[in-house]
């Protein structure tokens, strides 16, 4: 099995994601091109984790499910605080959102 | 009572405490217990003269040099019990009382000579006397060392309590009527008692310490009763200067009886320190310092030259008080003290040898320079007073002499005629109402006969006339002068008799004759006064007798072991001192007479002869001692040297405590300002700024954006992921 | 019984501080049961000492009784010791009395600002420190009682003082930290060198052989700086004459009746029986010292006019006196000297008292404007009389036994003090008693004679009142019995004394 194909495909992922986080002006957005993100650190577990064995290989699943679930609760948290801004600002545009300015 | 003499003051302590907080409840202000006391004081007294002269003689004793040191047990030992040493006396073949005339007191001191080196010589007369009666009990005790606290009763304290409880008994009477009305009349009842008391405890004490308690509560009653009248700034200006003059003289006592502590073997015991003293076991040079101590303490409470100044201005206090204070207590305290340590005395001024020694030269000095200020004195007090100085000068100087016995019986008889003579001039000061004789009285015999008569009695007793008492024991003092090698005195105490006389009779003059130059009317005082000059008037003429020749009472009942150890000469009557005494007496009362009587005054002789001005104004100003005291040391001390000793404190001492605590502050705030707020802080500052300035740069890259961040963030990692694939 | 006796000093000093307490949790207006709760704090502690007067061994009074010793800091090596022997028992009980009687005195006297939670909360304290610095036979536990006291005195006069009051405060504080200073130097060479121990009776059993000479000589200069200020010597004394000045009546009672002898205790029980050789050299310039105190503090007095600070140079003349007794190094110095200490705290504090009362009536102590008390307030004025006869050192009252044994001792100072030198002291301090006749007769020629000042002459000014009776009557009583039995005290300092001194071979 080749895993080069998978790495590929989770560069391939990591960028969209990249991409969607730094342009996108719409939180949402935002929040699910960081799903995209940690979608191809899981699929870079579990392509490295299969390719050292089958040990390891369950190690990678148990990292990629932890994951998973981290990036759900995350979600979850995110959108509240996307759905909060918006009630506040009636918006979700993201350039608008400075309140940390220091 | 010889055994429980202590009962005799503590009547009158607990008369006085009674008196303070019962006294004002009580019909009579509180008199009648002060009286009650004294009274039983008095009889309590009386019986102690009678037990003493039933006393049977027991004790041997010889004189102490020589013989008393070979024999020391015969000397040493002292109590009720006979001595059995009495053969100590016989080897040297003692002889019982025989030879006359003043010869035998000679015949002792060179038997006392000759003693050590021809011991057959010897003519010691070893007579039994009337063993002294000592009770002592334990006052306190400090490593090893008991200091006792008790009675010692000889013939010379019995004659005292005596004399000291008739005195205050009689000014205790006097002053119901005198004090009448008064705002302070119980208090004053209760500070006679407490006076009374002070005296009593110095006269049967048997150690020194306990001397000094009722030497220094008679100073505080004195310092009571003469500011009596304490609303009035003269009165207690009197009163301190009595206590602080006395207090001076007790410098002096203290450090004598501290040097005769540790001279004698560490004791206070009077008994033990005269036998230390008599026996040369002590060191001539602490004996000396001890005695020349005492001797100043002497000066200052009976008010001796230089310290009297301070008898005549405690004049303020009420007459009575006077009356005890010159008659009986306080100023014969100082007399009394030299009499009881007479060993130390003896032994440190080396009396018996003659010639002249400090206690004489005081006590003469004091006779002249006294009797000088009576003659200037327009207050009938003050001519008293300085009366008295000059009879305690006449004490003073016979214990100088080494007439003990002439002495203590001039303080005897001085007692009742001093005492007469200001109670005297307390009736007539009530009946005029002032004591100056020159404006307010005059003539008096007439309105107050009973009192003209006996202060006339007093007078003449004072002056000397014979046979009344003073007579007597002037007599006694000018042959003991005389016969112990003190010419010099015995013309000092003529000269002294002389001046007596004389002033007196210008006091008598003043006050009873001529006319009556006051306001008002004069008439005779109550009972309550008479009765006591009364009795006083018959002692005044009595009281000599007890010692006349061929009698010898008091001698006899006086000699005591301190006598008859030093050895002290005793000498008989003679008729030619006595007859060059009574023709002096009876010029001076004859000039007396011919100047003040027949206005026979060279008038103006003070404003035409410079010298007698000057003298006059000497004389006037009291020596200009008080304004060397007053003026002077007092106003030095109490201006200028404590002032600049409160300068120094606030200036100097404190200057530095607080030149020492600004100094810190300053020195603080240098380091505050330069060290900490420029170094330390500097750095500290210096962090907050850099991290300001620093700040500042950052936050600009702070935008807020979160993409901004997560480009940054991304950025960053690319950048150190490539630097990762190309360095590693 | 055991038990009693052991558990007694600490209850001795530990009481007070459990009424602290319990004050400190009643709330703050409740004036009457604050008082209450001091009083009785106060009187139970009394009682604690009476228990221990009756159960003290007398016949054994120079070995430390009621003795304690439990761990308390084993780092350092430093005991919970206590005990009490002739010397302190006196100073503790008078250090209990007078507590009593300040607390009763206050019933009615508070100072402005008022406050008595407050007050009588620093009384309480004080207390606790005083009797604690009596007891305690542990160096560090001493130091610790020592500085205790420090602060509520401190806050006393800084609060409840007169105007200059800050001022007199932080001198007090500043003067007596400076010798404490020196003190716990001292007290830690004594550690070091000494074996490693605090306790007092180990120290005096090895500190003499085994510290150099030289060494002792410096640890003994700062014990003197630290107990010399405290005293206070001259011319450490500036502190005084303002602490007494601004300190409310209670609190110049206090500093004068005990935390004065505090430093003198230290002496006798800290300096003196450790260091005896060192002492023997520094005899000489603290008996130099005590008759310049004597003469100058009495110089002092003659130069003020106000009373209080009169009174208050009078102590320094005083404690001259208790210098020079212990400076001889003689059994009838020492035992004057605690006498003393005694007769001075009854004495000093009853002037101290009657001066508070009078200033509570006339609002003034100036003497100039004063006048007539004896027509004002006649009894009042009589024990004015009284004390000033007490404080001159009139036979038959307390103050002369703390003055002519210690003249007495002078004449015959310890062997290998010279002679010559003590006697010249000796004529001094005798010189001072006229001084001190001089001084205090003025204040009441002054104060009670002569007729009242314009300024107060139709006032009414009411005589003593009921806390006044129950205050100072004790007082004067003890002034009374102890001037005429002096064996009372004498019987008790006697043997203790003779062990302090045990090193000069009983003195002499």
């Amino acid at each position: 099995m080749l895993v080069n194909q998978f790495l590929l495909l989770g560069a391939v992922l990591f960028c969209v994601g990249v991409y969607g986080v730094l342009a996108r002006r719409n939180g949402v957005l935002v929040l699910m091109s960081i799903e995209l993100i940690l979608n191809a650190v899981n699929i870079n577990l579990l392509a490295l984790g299969s390719l050292q064995g089958p040990q390891a290989a369950v190690v990678g699943q148990v990292f990629a499910l932890f994951v998973i679930t981290i990036a759900a609760a995350e979600v979850g948290v995110g959108l509240a605080i996307v759905l909060l801004i918006y009630r506040n600002r009636h918006s979700v545009d993201l350039d608008e959102v400075d309140l940390m300015k220091g | 009572m010889l055994e429980n003499a202590w009962i005799i003051p503590a009547i009158t302590f607990a008369s006085f405490w009674l008196i303070l907080f019962l006294g004002k409840r009580l019909p009579k202000h509180g008199a009648e217990i002060g009286i009650a006391a004294v009274g039983a004081a008095f009889v309590l007294s009386c019986v102690a003269v009678a037990q003493w002269i039933d006393r049977p003689a027991t004790e041997m004793v010889t004189a102490a040099t020589g013989a008393g040191e070979e024999h020391g047990g015969a000397g040493e030992e002292h109590g009720a019990e006979p001595e059995e040493h009495g053969g100590a006396g016989e080897e040297h073949g003692a002889k019982p009382e025989q030879e006359a005339g003043h010869a035998l007191g000679q015949v002792r001191i060179l038997a006392a000579e000759a003693d050590g080196e021809h011991g057959e010589e010897a003519e010691h007369e070893v007579e039994p006397i009337r063993a002294a009666v000592e009770r002592n009990v334990t006052w306190f005790s400090i490593g090893g060392i008991d200091v006792t606290v008790g009675t010692a009763v000889d013939g010379l304290t019995v004659v005292m309590l005596f004399t000291v409880t008739m005195i205050s008994l009689l000014v205790h009477v006097f002053s119901t009527n005198y004090m009448h009305g008064d705002v302070r009349f119980t208090y004053f009842f209760a500070a006679l008692s407490l006076f009374t008391t002070g005296m009593l405890l110095l006269v049967v004490s048997s150690s020194t310490l306990q001397a000094l308690f009722g030497w220094e509560l008679m100073a505080v009653c004195s310092f009571m009763l003469i500011g009596h009248w304490w609303e009035k700034k003269e009165n207690s200006n009197a009163a301190m200067k009595a206590f602080l003059t006395t207090r001076t003289g007790d410098v002096g006592l203290l450090v004598g009886i501290v040097t005769l502590f540790f001279a004698a073997g560490q004791t206070f015991d009077i008994a033990r320190i005269n036998e230390a003293a008599l026996s040369r076991g002590v060191p001539q040079t602490a004996l000396v310092v001890g005695a020349a101590a005492l001797l100043i303490g002497v000066i200052g409470k009976s008010a001796q030259f230089p310290l009297h100044t301070w008898l005549p201005d405690a004049m303020a206090g009420p007459t009575p008080v006077s009356a005890l204070i010159h008659a009986a207590t306080m100023v014969v305290a100082g007399v009394y003290l030299v009499a009881r340590l007479y060993g130390v005395f003896w032994s440190a001024f080396d009396i018996g040898a003659g010639g002249a020694n400090p206690v004489a030269i005081v006590g003469g000095i004091t006779i002249l320079i006294a009797a000088a200020l009576a003659f200037v004195q327009r207050d009938i007090k003050k001519v008293l007073a300085y009366s008295t100085v000059s009879q305690l000068g006449y004490m003073v100087m016979a214990l100088g002499v080494g007439a003990w016995t002439a002495g203590i019986f001039h303080l005897f008889t001085h007692a009742f005629f001093k005492g007469l003579l200001f109670l005297g001039a307390g009736s007539v000061s009530h009946a005029v109402h002032s004591f100056d004789m020159k404006a307010d009285m005059g003539g008096l015999r007439k309105y107050m006969p009973t009192t003209f008569a006996t202060f006339l009695i007093g007078s003449l007793a004072l002056a000397g006339l014979p046979p009344l008492a003073g007579f007597w024991s002037k007599d006694e003092i000018l042959l003991g002068a005389a016969e112990n090698g003190y010419r010099f005195f015995e013309v000092l105490g003529l000269v002294g008799a002389f001046m007596t006389a004389a002033y007196m009779t210008r006091c008598v003059y003043l006050t009873f004759f001529g006319e009556y130059r006051g306001h008002g009317h004069p008439h005779e005082s109550p009972p309550a006064i008479t009765v006591p000059l009364a009795v006083l008037a018959v002692f005044s003429v009595g009281a000599g007798f007890l010692n006349a020749p061929g009698f010898e009472l008091f001698g006899t009942l006086t000699e005591n072991r301190v006598y008859l150890r030093a050895g002290v000469p005793h000498h008989p009557f003679e008729v030619f001192p006595a007859v060059v005494s009574t023709v002096v007496v009876l010029a001076a009362l004859a000039l007396g007479y011919l100047l003040f009587f027949q206005r026979r005054l060279p008038r103006g002789v003070t404003s035409r002869n410079p010298a007698a001005r000057a003298g006059y104004g000497l004389l006037v100003n009291k020596y200009y001692l008080d304004h060397l005291y007053t003026g002077v040391i007092v106003g030095s001390v109490k201006g200028a040297i404590a002032r600049g000793a409160y300068w120094i404190n606030q200036k100097v001492i404190d200057g530095v405590v607080n030149g020492i605590g600004i100094a810190s502050k300053r020195a603080g705030g240098w380091v505050y300002r330069h060290v900490d707020q420029e170094v330390v802080d500097g750095a500290v500052n210096g962090a907050g700024f850099g991290a300001e300035g620093f700040g500042g740069i950052l936050r600009t890259i702070q935008t807020g954006r979160v993409q901004q961040y997560g480009a940054l963030l991304f950025g960053a990692t690319a950048v150190l992921a490539l630097g990762l694939v190309i360095f590693v | 019984m055991d038990a009693l006796d052991d558990l007694a000093l600490t209850a001795a000093v530990f009481l007070p501080l459990v009424g602290a307490v319990v004050m400190l949790l009643t709330p703050r207006r409740q004036e009457t049961v604050h008082k209450v709760i001091a009083l009785l704090t106060t009187l139970a502690t009394f009682a604690v000492g009476v228990y221990v007067l009756v159960r003290f061994d007398y016949r054994r009074a120079d070995l430390l009784q009621f003795n304690v010793n439990a761990s308390w800091i084993d780092v350092i090596n430093s005991r919970y010791i206590l005990g009490v022997d002739g010397i302190s028992l006196p100073l503790l009980i008078l250090s209990m009395f007078v507590c009593v009687l300040v607390v009763i005195y206050s019933w009615n006297h508070f100072p402005e600002p008022h406050n008595p939670k407050a007050f009588l909360l620093l009384v309480l304290v004080l207390e606790t420190g005083m009797n604690g610095t009596f007891v305690a036979q542990d160096l560090i536990l001493f130091f610790v009682f020592f500085e205790v006291v420090l602060l509520p005195m401190y806050f006393m006069i800084g609060v409840w003082g007169g105007e200059q009051r800050q001022y007199a405060a932080i001198k007090f504080f500043l003067f007596t930290l400076f010798g404490s200073a020196l003190m716990i130097l001292s007290f830690l060479a004594l550690f070091f060198r000494g074996g490693q121990t605090f306790a007092i009776q180990e120290l005096i059993a090895v500190a003499s052989d085994t510290i150099p000479r030289s060494t002792q000589l410096l640890i003994f200069g700062g014990l003197f700086m630290g107990f010399a200020i405290k005293v206070p010597m001259f011319p450490f004394h500036t502190w005084l004459p303002d602490a007494h000045t601004q300190a409310p009546t209670q609190g110049s009672v206090i500093l004068a009746a005990i935390l004065l002898k505090l430093g003198t205790y230290g002496f006798v029980r800290i300096a003196i029986p450790i260091l005896p050789e060192a002492a023997r050299v520094w005899a000489p310039w603290i008996g130099g010292l005590a008759v310049i105190g004597i003469i100058y503090g009495a110089l002092g007095c003659l130069a003020q006019s106000d009373m209080k600070r009169l009174i208050a140079f009078s102590s320094v003349a005083h404690m001259g006196y208790v210098m020079l007794g212990i400076a001889t190094l003689t059994d009838f110095g020492i035992n004057a000297a605690v006498f003393g200490m005694v007769a001075h705290g009854l004495i000093t504090g009853m002037l101290f008292f009657v001066a508070g009362s009078v200033k509570d009536r006339f609002h003034t102590l100036e003497l100039s404007r004063l006048g007539g008390l004896l027509i004002q307030a006649p009894r009042m004025g009589w024990i004015l009389g009284f004390c000033a006869m007490a404080s001159l050192g009139l036979p038959g009252l307390a103050g002369f036994w703390g003055e002519f044994p210690a003249i007495l001792a002078a004449y015959n100072p310890a062997p290998g003090l010279s002679r010559e030198l003590f006697r010249v002291y000796m004529v001094v301090a005798a010189i001072g008693t006229v001084f001190a006749a001089g001084y205090l007769l003025w204040m009441l020629q002054r104060a009670a004679f002569g007729t009242p000042t314009k300024e107060f002459a139709g006032h009414p000014i009411p005589d003593m009142r009921w806390p006044e009776y129950l205050a100072w009557t004790p007082m004067l009583l003890l002034i009374v019995v102890l001037g005429i039995f002096p064996n009372l005290l004498f019987g008790l300092t006697n043997r203790a004394v003779d062990t302090a001194l045990a090193a000069f071979g009983g003195g002499g």
